[in-house]
């Protein structure tokens, strides 16, 4: 299909540690189409970080190891050479990071650092990558950019750095971006106004968004899909809708049910998944998710695939063994979508 | 390994501390007396100690001269070992007035803060402005002639004192500093408040509270503190600022055997090899200290 | 910017102030005896002990005493009283080209070693050329400076007869002979440096490389050579050169007697050596408050440098 960017094929990523060998990404496999924003949704720990990291070689180092593949075009990022890696990084796929702080040279202006890109893919004088970086930030909403250009980034505030990283992120015009957790260092309010920002540019450039939070309200804002993930693998994969009003698998209603709502009446206590995920290194067979899950039965000891379920529509896939139809009971909890406690 | 290095170090010191042993029971000689005209017997031959054109004899690794002589026919290995005295007295000596200094002044400016602080802070600046050598040089240089002579405080010129003082002095910016900072920051946490509230005056405060947790600080200090005094002891000694001949120091042993260096290179190698494994043995046992203690610590003292 | 530089100017100037007292209560209060006989050196008669008396003003109150000092410190009249009345200020004038040939070398060559040994310890960290270095650096940090030149200077320069054995030949005469001269003496003041900065460099760039901000790079598609000279390099460099500036203070001050005198290169620190063996109060006392004001000089553009480079620091 010419639309679908990306191909990611059972992607696995290992590190060797101390205590053993621990698995962050285990078996992901999902397409990125052209103009679409994908979010990725899960706890610390679920692999949606290290998964997105891998898409640009940035998890390679000594004590790791991949299998599967990730292809973008004819080029399969997981067993891409570094030169390779190099081109395609900034220029066909951009990302920004969690902390702008920590991740801009304190040291360095930020019209450099933004020029620095432009003129590392593209043959261009200092004067136009300049005048170029001015334009981007005045694009991405800074006031006053022509001055600004020369400022430190400690110069800025939290949000305005966020911009200046999602202006330089935008320099070389790529079709994928993914955002690491882009808002979670930032207040609410600002919040609002950097998913304004993402949409607003996927809009203009027709760029695809791989957004990777574990925000639900984030998810709702501006997601056209969602893949679900929980200890490394993804458990849930669909519409915005579908995930939202028709979640088929038990943690999506946990993650759900602990949303709290200003509509409607406030809960006794808040609600939470009871448990912890488990360790990496060492977890349960089959389904992951079985020592949390209220609703466990004797199937639940052999690894589920993701596969579509039940009537729903195509590529709305999970990876539970209980009947739809219970799904649909079962997920009622006090009037809404929920997980009870374990028993 | 850091405490191979420490033990090597106390080695180095008990061997020092037992020269007498080595000068009255093996080499039957002192650390000043000369020995022109001697003559001794090595390997069946008999050697002058000192040739009639003013050559020492070298290392003979027996009893007497075990390190050869200078050119006063002077026992070398003796006068290692009492210079060892010499250059380790200094050292610790120093190390520990600059500790207990700096523990004074980083308490009070820290704790009292306001002009106390203002002042003894100043005083830090200036005395930390001052180039180390150029300090050590000048106390020297401006002491040597007629001793100290300080409101109540008499000292003679020839004393060890003076090195002991003037070391000290020099290095208690460089420990000061980082203790009054410690002391800055520990005065607002929640022990002291509670202290206060018992009724806890500052002495008893400082004493019972502060104090400890400056414990670890100091005893990462205090390793390279020596080390580096004994350094600059070497250092003053050799252009004749610090210990006074005829009393040997490894500094004033390096002085001395570098004039002669042509004819007997082993006057400069002998106290400078020794000089070296202290302070060496010193810097490791620190270092693993630290390491051991506050593996982030930034501390470092400039030479 | 500016801001800042002008702060630390002005206080650089209180500090001067400051060493100029502490100079003379060193010298003249703290002392016993005489300050008059101290002054006047090992082989003055009483006239002129008497005659420097009244000149220093000793029998007036401290503070003319201070008044008189200065002015002769600064306007070049100090004279060496026991080494047949020498200008003071003109011997240290002679002096300074060859101190500074001898500090400027050595701080050129330690930096560039340091560098090239911190760049190769930290890309092959917890190796074991990396441990042998490491060992290599504290051994440097040791040894006395003048203990290592003297024994480099007899072995090499006079036993080998690869390098001169100690003397100065003035660059304007002879550059060659002048670099030749100086290759000894830069590298035994070296040691020492090259060892403490190369492991500090090597943490510097240890630390940086797991930064974010390097990540960024990578993901910005910079080319890795790039990512480690502009990014990782450049940023842990920024604390290395500010001690840089520093030690260089130091070596004026300080290493330099002790290099000179072993290498005859009759610089100003050989000069003071000299003065204090004979006892020869007046050059000492000049040196050291010209140095003492030339480091306090030296640090602070040191800061205003650091300041330059690290646009985070301008705001203390």
């Amino acid at each position: 299909m010419s639309d679908c960017l990306l191909d990611v094929r059972g992607l696995e990523v290992g590190f060797a540690t101390e205590e053993g060998t621990v698995k962050a990404v285990d078996g992901v496999t999902f397409q990125l189409q052209r103009g679409e924003v994908l979010a990725v949704v899960g706890e610390s720990g679920s692999g949606k970080s290290v998964t997105a990291l891998t898409l640009l070689g940035l998890s390679r180092s000594p004590n790791a190891y991949f299998s599967g593949s990730a292809w973008y075009g004819d080029v399969d990022l997981v067993s891409a050479s570094d030169e390779q890696l190099r081109r395609i990084r900034g220029a066909e796929i951009a990302m920004i990071f969690q902390d702008p702080l920590t991740s801009l040279n304190p040291v360095m202006k930020i019209g450099a650092q933004i020029a620095e890109q432009i003129q590392a893919h593209e043959e261009v004088t200092k004067t136009a990558a300049r005048e170029r970086s001015i334009e981007l930030l005045e694009r991405v909403g800074i006031p006053r950019a022509r001055e600004r250009i020369d400022s430190y980034p400690f110069e800025f505030s939290g949000g305005m750095r966020q911009r200046v990283m999602i202006a330089l992120a935008l320099s070389c015009d790529p079709s994928i971006l993914i955002a690491d957790e882009p808002t979670t260092a930032l207040d609410v309010t600002i919040q609002a106004q950097i998913l304004d920002r993402i949409r607003d540019l996927r809009e203009q450039t027709n760029a695809a968004v791989i957004l990777v939070t574990h925000d639900l309200g984030v998810v709702a804002e501006i997601a056209d899909r969602v893949a679900v993930m929980y200890a490394g693998r993804i458990v849930e994969q669909g519409t915005l809708d579908e995930i939202f009003y028709d979640p088929q698998h038990p943690y999506t209603w946990g993650l759900l049910g602990s949303i709290t709502r200003v509509d409607r009446d406030r809960p006794g206590r808040l609600p939470a998944i009871a448990g912890l995920p488990p360790s990496l290194a060492d977890r349960p067979d089959g389904c992951h998710f079985r020592p949390r899950c209220p609703h466990e039965f004797d199937a639940c000891t052999r690894i589920p695939d993701l596969e579509q379920r039940g009537g729903g529509n195509e590529g709305h896939l999970d990876r539970c063994w209980l009947e739809p139809g219970a799904k649909t009971e079962l997920r009622e909890v006090d009037g809404q979508i929920g997980l009870t406690g374990k028993a | 390994m850091a405490l191979a290095f420490g033990l090597l170090f106390i080695v180095l010191v008990a061997a020092c501390l037992a020269a007498p042993i080595w000068a009255n029971q093996v080499a039957k000689t002192g650390p000043i007396k000369n020995h022109l005209t001697d003559t001794v017997v090595v390997d069946g031959k008999k050697k002058d100690v000192v040739t009639p054109d003013g050559i020492a004899i070298g290392p003979t690794f027996q009893g007497q001269y075990f390190f050869g002589a200078d050119g006063n026919g002077r026992d070398t290995a003796v006068r290692l070992l009492y210079g060892g005295r010499t250059s380790l007295f200094i050292g610790v000596g120093a190390a520990l007035i600059t500790a207990f200094l700096s523990v004074v002044v980083g308490l009070l400016a820290g704790y009292f803060r306001g002009w106390v602080d203002a002042v003894l802070a100043r005083i830090l600046d200036v005395i930390w402005a001052y180039p180390v050598i150029l300090l050590g040089v000048a106390l020297g240089t401006a002491l040597s002639l007629g001793g100290l002579d300080v409101g109540p405080i008499k000292i003679d010129a020839d004393s060890k004192l003076i090195p002991v003082l003037i070391i000290a002095v020099v290095y208690v910016p460089y420990m000061a500093r980082p203790l009054r900072g410690q002391v800055l920051g520990m005065r607002e946490k929640e022990y002291v408040e509670a202290a206060r509230a018992q009724g806890a005056g500052p002495l008893r405060i400082m004493a019972s509270e502060i104090l400890p947790n400056l414990a670890s600080t100091i005893v990462v200090f205090l390793p390279l503190i020596v080390a580096n005094a004994i350094l600059l002891e070497a250092a003053l000694s050799f252009v004749g600022a610090g210990v006074r001949p005829p009393e040997p120091s490894w500094g004033t042993m390096i002085s001395d055997g570098v004039k002669s260096i042509i004819t007997a290179p082993h006057l400069t190698i002998v106290p400078g090899v020794m000089l070296v494994l202290t302070v060496l043995a010193l810097n490791v046992f620190g270092d693993g200290v630290r390491d051991a203690l506050d593996p982030r610590a930034k501390i470092r003292l400039e030479r | 910017m500016l801001r800042f530089a002008l702060r630390r100017l002005v206080s650089m100037i209180f500090v001067l102030f400051a060493i100029s007292v502490l100079t003379f209560v060193i010298f003249t209060v703290i002392p016993g005896g005489d300050p008059a006989v101290r002054l006047a050196g090992r082989n003055a008669d009483n006239a002129q002990i008497a005659s420097i008396r009244k000149d220093f003003g000793f029998d007036k109150p401290a503070y003319v005493q201070y008044g008189r000092l200065m002015e002769k410190v600064f306007t070049g009249e100090l004279e060496s009283y026991s080494t047949g009345r020498l200008n003071v200020f003109d011997e240290i004038v002679k002096g300074i080209p060859r101190t500074l040939s001898l500090a400027i070398g050595a701080a050129i060559m330690w930096m560039l070693f340091a560098v090239a040994l911190g760049l190769f310890t930290a890309m092959r960290a917890g190796r074991a050329s990396d441990r042998v270095l490491t060992v290599l650096a504290l051994v440097g940090v040791s040894m006395p400076v003048f203990w290592v030149g003297a024994l480099m200077n007899y072995y090499l320069g006079f036993r080998a007869g690869l390098f001169p054995n100690g003397g100065y030949v003035p660059l304007t005469e002879d550059p060659i002979q002048w670099l030749y001269h100086l290759i000894l003496p830069w590298t035994a003041l070296s040691l020492l440096f090259i060892g403490v900065y190369s492991r500090i460099l090597r943490s510097n760039i240890l630390d940086t490389i797991n930064d974010d901000y390097v990540r960024t790079a990578r993901a910005k598609g910079l080319s890795e050579r790039r990512v480690l000279v502009k990014h990782v390099l450049r940023n842990s460099m920024i604390p290395i050169v500010t001690l840089w500036g520093l030690d260089f203070g130091a070596v004026l001050g300080g290493g330099a007697i002790l290099t000179e005198t072993v290498f005859d290169l009759q610089g100003v620190g050989q000069f003071a050596a000299e003065s204090i063996e004979s006892l020869d109060q007046p050059p000492v006392i000049a040196i050291t408050i010209f140095g003492a004001f030339f480091i306090v000089l030296l640090n602070a553009i040191v800061d205003i440098v650091y300041a330059a480079l690290d646009p985070r620091i301008r705001l203390t």
